[in-house]
């Protein structure tokens, strides 16, 4: 909502001629929801403060820009904190209010544009969820600024409720001015990681000028691309080769180096399901709860899969699964390979029946425990495929990830994280009513206490 | 000659061209009845003539007429017909669809043909070509009865074509969609004559020996209150005495006391007596040998009188259907050899099981019909519904049971077996779970089909509701992730409208818009209750454990649920929940609850409190978010103007003075949630506020007015008020301004002392005005609540202006779809229709509640 630059360069009411803004005049700016003021708090040859302050209409807000931050059509869109806190409206503000001194031009003294000055810059309020207050640091301290952030509780009336994500920051460096805002331009917004329009191709090329110079080679380039270019993988991934060309290959050595040693839980998994599947001969393959399409993408390479279905509760990431396999533009021959179709676990459904082989990766755990009896009776005792691999996490192994509080579990959406004997258990009882043979095997590294991440089970039909 | 076609047949005319189907076809039929090969022709080339698009011509036919089959309408096929493979492929179509195939045959003089065909200017083939057509009629001829057509007409002239006046429609025999009833049902006999003639008694009928006259065999059966009795059929074989029991059903069928179909082992007796070569099995030979010593003539008579029975009968306007085995939905009032055979054998997989019997398929599991099935064949232990079909047959001669079903009271009247006059080739089923019925068995699974896509449901309150694919799609999701077991779910709640806005510069909602909703439709009596601000809850408590097996098929899921509005169980804590629940339980055990109500269970519709309780992430990640991030803010902001002011710059007092009212909106942004959030340390912290009773057993208390709705409610929290919070409600009459007055002044004094503000509901639970059923409820909420809703400077004049043009008429349209669904979930279950009935109404509201609404209403 506010932005003070102070300076105490000599003299300090160069910064009126650098910003081009008159310092005894208060000045607006018309944004496309609101308005935003620029004046002098203080101005004088020892030290000048200037303030950008926002004053949003939260009403046109709604009515001028739909589907506000993707959070889609809920109350959120009209009652947030967007007009009071450093988003990316007070990057546009400043782009607007100061765009001469940004494009590093000064027209009545333009040799002040290169002139390193001591400035201290004040955010309030600067929200920076997932990452807090070392984010913060992380951004700005290898641009060389010093940092004193104060943290907000939620409601003093709750403390219980805790901390919120909002911070007052105060960054001071010896810097140009264009320098300072072009970094206030891009990291406001990507510590906020929300955005009030639609991104688009357009935002690479603002990222990549206003970065200019100094992202290239910051420590944290990638998540401040990733979150400036907010829930856009692929734009981001777009301008992150960018911004690496030049240094390309020296770029794939390192991140080849690191997916040896970390590839992830899931891709071990998403493997190991692929090969036990291959090993059963099945030919006609369903994916219960494909997702995204991860494992459906792996298995449309193997050519002993001719037929591969996939199903998932969600259509929103069925069709980002059609997106990821280029539906539209996929050739009829593998067209014909692959359906994909929404359903749930718990009705019965014919067209669940008739499949040689059946994937349920990671997706008990989604369901209260009380609806597993419909998901046994669907899946075991009525679509009755004669192959089916099942995997769920190992809660026992919980106890070894650092950032996990003891007895929570790894996603706030798992009902369950099943012990190995608890998974044991009932895969016995399942195999057991419903005539199929199971083996157990653990995914991931294994721990000698505790046993490994996750846990497979392998039904075959028939005792 | 008089041409008689069955009510619902495929007619083809069969003729040359310019025999003149098409004009007799017009002269006979409705126009959608006739499906014309020229016209499809016309349709898919723009040339009626044009012979290169017979194969889509014909496949476009084929089509219209397998539609218009299988909605049961008689059709008429206007092509040449004249090859037998045209032919055939049509009476495929009619054996598919279970329709009667029928040949009118217009066999004309080639003059007479080709004279027409010369008159039409389109029609320039030549001669050969109607020659050639009339010699494969001709060749066709004797082999049309072959062929399967039930009937065959042929016209020879013009003068014969000039000759028919009208074509006659036959009721099919199975019709007898007239009789209303009342019926008694009677399985399988088997020849248990004295059970039987138990069984009448035991209904009511009164059985006397008269005169013999040909037809009664000196019996005559009456019932005061001219009831009818209907037999299932299999009448005879295996038991003691099947000429007595063949005698009396004679007689009653004779005098119309009764109907009958025909059963498997009636059918093979009428072949044995007939002579053809069937083996002495599964009891023939016993009843072979009762009728040795039987006359000749009465002989005749039987074989007359199972000749004469049909397959199954469509009754009470469709409402009803019987026959022996069953009857699957698409082949209910239709006519071929597959509904024959199914009605007299069942469904069977073709497989032979361990005792060598053929192995049955459970058709009655996937029935989706509107017409009750009442059906025998195969002995159960008991009769139960499932689906809306019934088997009645309790093996009496196996030395079950001989049981009747009265229609329409759906009550079975039994009698035991006096003896095991037969040993069964396998033992009766026994059910493996016996604890649930067949149909919460059954109900165990529901299917993904009976959910998934354009649904049309038709409820009581509002007729057929539409629920489009997309909301389906939507609810499947919230409904199959995050709702609890479907088999609680028997009601959701709607969403409600607000009142319109006031015309006061100062509200954006004011009560007398929500009275005048009324008012203006002539309720003259409204009831207005305090509107908690908490979350919906909807309880469903048993009184005991053996109640929730029994009503709700569930096990090992407590005695009760308490859920929110989208379905979802509202205490993440399990314990807490039981805990709170058995307090509910306690409290209506205390209130006497269950016997004034004469119930085991109960569902209340409900206000939970605190929001904070339900509501936390919301709380935290956007109301104290919003509260949190803008004091801050505000407090830098009006330190850096303050500084600003004195450097006298023009502007920066008014941006003071602005930005210092968007402080003191704010405080008060952040007054108005606290006033809802209070921190849960022990169960008492809660406080549950019921206002609907809904239903108990045999009741949906749509039928009560709210003021004993209220009353009700408040003796349950009486006898609980640590955790029961009673609901202040005034009732107040329309006409009475000093009643409006007072109740406007309440809603001041509950608004400003923080309360959400209240809703206001028609005296009568259901009201209807002219425009039909109106909004069960309108809330009218208070200043400083709307401030959490719309904005902490929402009552800004200039903001309020622009939020004062706000339409309703979207959420009112829901609010009383939803409505109309929830209260037929609540009927449904009451009536103990399957699951999947009751999930349909229920699913139908998520899906509703999917609907684009601005939230804020």
């Amino acid at each position: 909502m506010l932005l003070t630059i102070t300076t105490t360069h000599k003299n300090a009411s160069d910064l009126g001629f650098l910003l081009h803004k008159h310092p005894d005049k208060l000045q607006t700016v018309d944004l496309a929801v609101g308005k935003a003021h620029v004046f002098y708090p203080e101005s004088s040859e020892e030290k000048t403060t200037v303030a950008l302050l926002l004053d949003i209409d939260p009403i046109d807000m709604v009515r001028g820009v739909r589907n506000l931050a993707g959070k889609g059509f809920s109350l959120g869109q009209y009652v947030n904190d967007r007009p009071y806190v450093a988003s990316s409206f007070l990057s546009v503000a400043l782009a607007k209010a100061f765009s001469t001194a940004m494009n590093g031009k000064c027209k009545n003294k333009p040799e002040l544009v290169e002139v390193e000055m001591p400035f201290e810059a004040k955010i309030a309020v600067l929200p920076a969820p997932r990452g807090g207050a070392l984010l913060i640091r992380k951004f700005f301290e290898p641009l060389g600024y010093q940092l004193a952030i104060e943290r907000h509780v939620l409601d003093e009336q709750f403390t219980e409720w805790g901390d919120s994500k909002y911070y007052t920051v105060t960054i001071t460096n010896t810097l140009k001015l264009k320098d300072l805002l072009s970094h206030l331009y891009v990291l406001m917004p990507a510590l906020d990681n929300d955005k009030h329009y639609f991104v688009s191709h357009d935002e690479i090329n603002k990222l990549l000028e206003k970065g200019k110079g100094w992202l290239e080679n910051h420590p944290e380039k990638e998540q401040i691309t990733k979150r400036y270019l907010i829930n856009l993988n692929t734009l981001s991934r777009q301008a992150l080769e960018r911004l690496n060309e030049g240094d390309e290959q020296h770029e794939e050595e390192v991140t080849s180096a690191q997916n040896e040693k970390k590839e992830t839980l899931h891709q071990q998994r998403l493997k190991l399901v692929l090969e036990k599947l291959k090993a059963t001969g099945a030919q006609n393959v369903i994916d219960l709860g494909c997702g995204e399409g991860k494992l459906i993408r792996m298995m449309l390479k193997e050519k002993q899969f001719q037929q591969i279905t996939g199903m998932d509760i969600s259509y929103v990431a069925l069709t980002k699964c059609k997106e990821r396999l280029h539906w539209e533009e996929m050739a009829p021959k593998q067209k014909e390979r692959i359906d994909l179709f929404q359903g749930a676990l718990t009705y019965k459904d014919k067209r669940l029946e008739g499949f040689e082989a059946a994937t349920i990766v990671e997706v008990i755990e989604h369901m209260d425990e009380n609806r597993l009896q419909a998901f046994e009776r669907v899946v075991f005792e009525f679509a009755q495929p004669k192959s089916i691999i099942l995997t769920t996490p190992n809660g026992e192994y919980n106890v070894l990830y650092e950032n996990l509080e003891a007895g929570t579990m790894r996603h706030t959406d798992h009902r369950f994280e099943w012990s190995r004997e608890a998974f044991q258990t009932w895969a016995n009882r399942v195999a057991q009513n419903n005539n199929y043979r199971v083996q157990f095997i653990p995914i991931g590294e294994v721990d000698e206490k505790v046993g490994a991440p996750s846990q497979m089970a392998i039904f075959t039909y028939g005792n | 000659m008089e041409i008689k076609v069955p009510e619902l047949s495929l007619v083809l005319l069969i003729g040359a061209s310019g025999s003149g189907k098409s004009t007799f076809a017009k002269k006979y039929f409705d126009k959608h009845e006739v499906v014309s090969s020229d016209t499809c022709r016309g349709m898919v080339s723009n040339d009626e003539n044009n012979q290169a698009a017979t194969g889509d011509a014909f496949d476009l036919l084929n089509f219209i007429i397998a539609k218009r089959l299988k909605n049961g309408l008689l059709t008429v096929v206007d092509a040449t017909n004249v090859q037998k493979e045209s032919r055939k492929k049509l009476i495929h179509l009619a054996r598919q669809y279970h329709v009667l195939p029928v040949a009118i045959i217009l066999d004309l003089p080639q003059s007479v043909c080709e004279e027409r065909n010369e008159q039409r200017e389109d029609r320039n083939f030549g001669g050969y070509v109607i020659r050639q057509q009339k010699q494969q009629l001709k060749r066709s001829l004797k082999g049309l009865k072959k062929e399967g057509f039930r009937k065959v007409y042929v016209l020879n002239s013009e003068e014969e074509v000039a000759a028919i006046t009208h074509i006659t429609r036959e009721k099919l025999y199975n019709d007898k969609k007239d009789l209303h009833g009342p019926f008694d049902i009677i399985g399988d006999i088997h020849g248990c004559y004295d059970e039987t003639i138990e069984l009448l008694e035991k209904l009511g009928y009164q059985i006397t020996s008269v005169q013999e006259n040909g037809t009664n065999y000196g019996i005559e059966v009456a019932h005061p209150e001219k009831r009818q009795v209907i037999f299932l059929g299999d009448l005879v074989d295996r038991g003691p005495n099947s000429p007595a029991v063949l005698k009396l059903v004679m007689s009653m069928v004779h005098s119309g006391m009764a109907l009958c179909v025909s059963g498997n082992h009636d059918l093979k007796l009428q072949k044995k007596l007939n002579g053809k070569n069937v083996q002495l099995k599964h009891g023939l030979a016993e009843t072979i040998e009762q009728l040795a010593q039987a006359s000749d003539q009465f002989i005749e008579e039987v074989k007359e009188f199972l000749y004469s029975l049909i397959s199954h009968y469509i009754l009470d306007n469709g409402k009803l259907a019987v026959a022996h085995a069953g009857i699957k939905e698409e082949m209910q009032g239709r006519g071929s050899g597959a509904v024959r055979s199914f009605c007299l054998y069942g469904e069977t997989t073709g497989e032979i099981d361990e005792f060598g019997l053929p192995v049955r398929y459970n058709w009655a599991s996937e029935y989706r019909g509107k017409a009750k099935v009442v059906y025998g064949h195969t002995p159960v232990p008991k009769a139960e519904w499932l689906n809306k079909t019934i088997n009645i047959d309790t093996g009496c001669v196996f030395g079950g049971a001989l049981t009747a079903l009265r229609y329409p009271e759906e009550e079975l009247v039994a009698v035991k077996a006096k003896e095991v006059y037969c040993e069964p080739v396998k033992p009766l089923e026994v059910s493996a779970e016996a604890n649930l019925s067949h149909q919460q068995i059954y109900d165990d699974l529901l299917n993904i089909d009976d959910v998934i896509g354009k649904r049309i449901v038709q409820t009581r309150l509002r007729s057929n509701l539409t629920i489009r694919e997309e909301n389906s799609i939507a609810a499947l999701e919230v409904m199959s992730r995050f709702a609890i077991n479907p088999k609680w779910l028997i009601y959701l709640p709607p969403t409600m409208s607000p009142c319109a806005t006031s015309d006061l510069p100062n509200y954006l909602e004011h009560p007398l818009q929500a009275i005048n909703y009324y008012k203006k439709r002539k309720v003259e009596k409204i009831v207005c209750e305090e509107k908690h601000m908490g979350s919906r809850a909807v309880l469903v408590i048993c009184k005991d454990e053996q109640t929730v097996l029994e009503r709700f098929g569930i096990e090992n899921e407590g005695i009760g649920v308490c859920y929110t509005r989208t379905g979802r169980n509202f205490f993440n804590d399990q314990k807490i929940e039981s805990v709170f629940l058995k307090r509910v339980q306690e409290a209506l055990t205390k209130a006497e609850f269950w016997e004034k109500h004469q119930t085991n269970w109960v569902c209340l519709d409900a206000e939970l409190m605190p929001w904070s309780a339900k509501a936390q992430s919301l709380l935290k990640d956007q109301y104290a978010a919003v509260g949190a991030s803008a004091k801050n803010a505000l407090i830098e902001v009006a330190q850096v103007l303050q500084q600003t002011t004195k450097r006298n710059i023009e502007g920066v007092d008014e941006l003071l003075n602005k930005f210092s009212k968007k402080s003191s909106a704010i405080d008060k942004f952040t007054a108005a949630y606290r006033n809802y959030c209070w921190e849960i340390t022990s169960l008492e912290d809660y406080k549950l506020a019921p206002f609907h009773i809904l239903a108990t057993e045999g009741q949906v208390h749509v039928d009560k007015h709210h003021e004993w709705h209220m009353e009700n409610s408040k003796e349950i929290c009486l006898a609980d008020e640590q955790i029961f919070k009673i609901t202040p409600y005034k009732i107040v009459e329309t006409k009475d301004e000093d009643s409006i007055n007072e109740v406007i002044n309440w809603w001041m004094e509950l608004t400003e002392k923080g309360g959400e503000g209240m809703v206001v509901k028609p005296y009568d639970f259901l009201t209807y005005g002219t425009e039909g059923l109106l909004q069960p409820a309108v809330k009218c909420r208070g200043s400083e609540y709307l401030r959490i809703i719309y904005g902490a400077e929402y009552d800004t004049p200039t903001n309020m202006e622009r939020l004062k043009d706000r339409g309703l008429s979207k959420k009112r349209s829901l609010a009383l779809r939803e409505f109309a669904l929830g209260i037929e979930g609540l009927e449904r279950f009451v009536r103990k229709e399957p699951l999947r009935r009751i999930h349909e109404s229920i699913f139908g509201v998520l899906a509703l509640e999917s609907e684009e609404v601005d939230p804020r209403l």
